[in-house]
């Protein structure tokens, strides 16, 4: 077990690996997204509330759950790097970090076209937005301080103590966006929040979600092996290729 | 062979450094608290002067501009140390380098905080504040300041060797600093009604002591990889 | 290994920005002896003693102090090591003494006064001037000074007598043979040719590693 981690961990032997897994997972990239459409766009009953409009979660939802889990994937890579100092888990961070910003504006734009019909704004100051928001400006801070830094192992160092640190304060600040929200905005239920979950609703929403993640897999991949080839350039793997 | 100080000594000898190092610069720590007050002058002037409106956004823009004004004054906390090769000497100590930090910051602290404690309540006066709030506002200074010293000192030992490091700061701790805001904000506003305002209180005080056990230790380990 | 050997490598590597500066580098240092790293600009000597002093994560391999890997043992061996690097290292706000005081307590105070060690860096007029108003030569002094004010086995001196006039050097190159003869060791570079007949010195060339 522990000499398979090892050997995943090994850049040629994760390059070679990943990029065979590379079309498989674009088909079931494609399956799940199909279906999840497929269920959320058609088969799925309109709201007694918001009628079509709500459609929008489907996207929105997972978005926001993908957005959270980037993160936290980053900062687990975060903690690699500083106790192991893993080649492997400084490329993982460093290329997740513009998948799960994507994820993060995707969240906020389709909470914004939510928000045209529901309310007449693109904006609304919820609970929800405002903590993506700032969510988003922590995704910018760890890709502008990658950049800033122009050796990149020193960079990896860097921003594995921003993504940790960022790790603690994201409950923190969510907890805390949440209490300003209840204080200023009263009781108004928004239906970011909870979707009535119904099994037809559900399903969909799930497969979404499914998709989302087998799309970050997908993502991560092609961008670290181009990162990979760009870190070891002069190495001899990269060379024998 | 004689026997390195103890920790606590060397903490006190490092703190004292830094405040004398502050003493002998005194218009560079002056600075943030010009612009504390100077951008707390431009809202009544952007706004208009009308009491109530005043009275109503004091508590928030009294601590947007202590966020800004903290955001100023971060960079003296390493910046002169990492470009005479002090920074250097402290990370080669004997002493473990998290509670050397933790000294820096606390004069830090002392130097660009607590001064704050004694501009706030003039400006208070100045908007309005009722003085059922003035206390709250105090102690959400006292509790909160240190929090922002702590907090961006990660920021700044990130971003120290960095060429423009001062721009990118900005992002990396303002994010982090909302909580606080949130809370103090909050609490002021509470007070100045008349409500309670214990669950801001505790609030903030539990983000100083996870603050004080957590950040000295990203801060230590920000420095070694800047000084690298 | 003798039971004298108290600084080892073993296979260091450094890489710099995506240069391999070198690797495999391996050398024993033993009580009262000192070495000099040399070679041309850029081959990496600064880069070495900062990963000496433990500043810099080496890019392979270990060093041992006393048998035991630097990163293992932290503080013990940080207040067994001096480093004087490019820069002084001393705050122009502070006086000459109020610098040493600060250098003692990072580190192992020494048992000399601190008179005594400006005495002997030819800087005992200037205790209480602020070494802003000192010149480049008075400063660098004032750095070197730290080696006597605390009591440190392992120097690392990256080019120590940058600023420095003749009878200064010969002044410290007599003190480096005093900290040698004491057991102590020192690791250096430096442009200028210190001759130190009758120690024990190693040179290590670098730039001519795959």
């Amino acid at each position: 077990m522990y000499l398979w981690f090892h050997k995943l961990g090994s850049p040629p032997h994760f390059y070679r690996i990943a990029g065979k897994w590379i079309p498989w997972l674009s088909w079931i990239f494609l399956m799940l997204l199909l279906a999840g459409l497929y269920g959320g766009l058609i088969e799925a009953p309109p709201d007694y509330q918001q009628g079509e409009s709500y459609r929008i979660i489907f996207v929105h939802v997972p978005s926001a759950w993908m957005s959270l889990f980037i993160y936290i994937v980053m900062a687990v890579c975060g903690g690699i790097i500083i106790v192991w100092h893993m080649k492997l888990a400084e490329v993982v961070l460093i290329s997740s970090a513009p998948i799960g910003a994507s994820f993060t504006f995707l969240a906020l734009a389709t909470g914004s076209l939510w928000g045209k019909p529901m309310w007449g704004t693109y904006w609304v100051w919820d609970a929800r937005l405002t903590s993506e928001l700032i969510l988003l400006f922590l995704y910018l801070g760890i890709i502008g301080l990658h950049n800033a830094i122009d050796d990149k192992r020193v960079a990896s160092r860097a921003v594995a103590i921003l993504a940790l640190v960022g790790v603690v304060n994201i409950p923190i600040i969510h907890y805390s966006v949440e209490w300003w929200h209840s204080l200023h905005q009263g009781p108004t239920v928004t239906k970011f929040d909870k979707p009535s979950i119904h099994w037809s609703m559900l399903l969909p929403l799930l497969l979404m979600a499914l998709a989302f993640q087998v799309y970050y897999v997908l993502a991560l991949f092609q961008k670290c092996r181009v990162e990979l080839l760009q870190r070891e350039r002069n190495s001899k793997w990269v060379e024998e290729l | 062979m004689s026997h390195r100080l103890s920790l606590t000594q060397a903490f006190v000898f490092l703190l004292r450094r830094d405040l004398l190092l502050a003493l002998r610069n005194r218009a560079e720590y002056a600075m943030p608290l010009l612009f504390f007050v100077l951008v707390i002058t431009l809202f009544p002037l952007a706004l208009g002067a009308e009491p109530e409106l005043l009275a109503r956004i004091a508590p928030g823009i009294i601590w947007v501009a202590a966020l800004l004004a903290a955001m100023l004054s971060l960079d003296s906390i390493f910046r002169s140390d990492f470009d005479d090769g002090s920074l250097e000497q402290i990370l080669l100590s004997a002493h473990p380098v998290a509670v050397l930090v933790l000294a820096k910051v606390s004069a830090h602290w002392l130097v660009t905080g607590l001064p704050l404690l004694i501009v706030a309540p003039l400006l208070a006066e100045m908007l309005g504040m009722p003085s059922a709030a003035q206390t709250t506002l105090l102690l959400t200074i006292l509790i909160g300041t240190p929090i922002l010293s702590l907090i961006g000192a990660i920021g700044v030992a990130l971003t120290v060797g960095l060429r423009k490091g001062g721009i990118i700061l900005s992002l990396l701790v303002l994010p982090l600093y909302v909580p606080v805001l949130i809370f103090a904000a909050s609490a002021i506003e509470n007070a100045a009604h008349g409500f309670e305002v214990s669950a801001q209180i505790y609030m903030l005080l539990a983000f100083l002591f996870l603050s004080i056990s957590l950040s000295p230790w990203a801060t230590a380990a920000a420095l070694r990889m800047s000084a690298t | 290994m003798s039971t004298s050997t108290l600084l080892e490598t073993r296979d260091l590597g450094c890489i710099r920005n995506d240069r391999q500066l070198f690797a495999n580098l391996e050398f024993v240092l033993e009580a009262g002896e000192m070495l000099v790293v040399e070679g041309p600009n850029g081959c990496g000597k600064t880069s070495l003693l900062r990963i000496l002093t433990g500043l810099r994560l080496a890019d392979g391999g270990e060093i041992l102090w006393r048998g035991d890997p630097i990163d293992r043992l932290a503080g013990d061996y940080y207040e067994q090591v001096a480093y004087v690097g490019h820069h002084d290292g001393v705050k122009h706000e502070l006086s000459c003494l109020e610098n040493l005081r600060l250098a003692r307590a990072m580190g192992v105070p020494s048992k000399r006064e601190l008179d005594e060690v400006l005495e002997q860096v030819n800087l005992y007029a200037y205790g209480e001037t602020e070494v802003g108003s000192l010149s480049a030569g008075q400063k660098r002094r004032l750095a070197l000074a730290r080696l006597l004010a605390t009591d440190s086995k392992l120097w690392i001196l990256d080019e120590p007598f940058t600023s420095l006039d003749k009878t200064s050097m010969s002044m410290f190159a007599s003190l480096f043979e005093q900290h040698l003869e004491q057991q102590g060791l020192i690791v250096m570079t430096s442009h200028h040719d210190i001759s130190l007949p009758g120690q024990n010195v190693q040179h290590l060339l670098l730039g001519t590693q795959a």
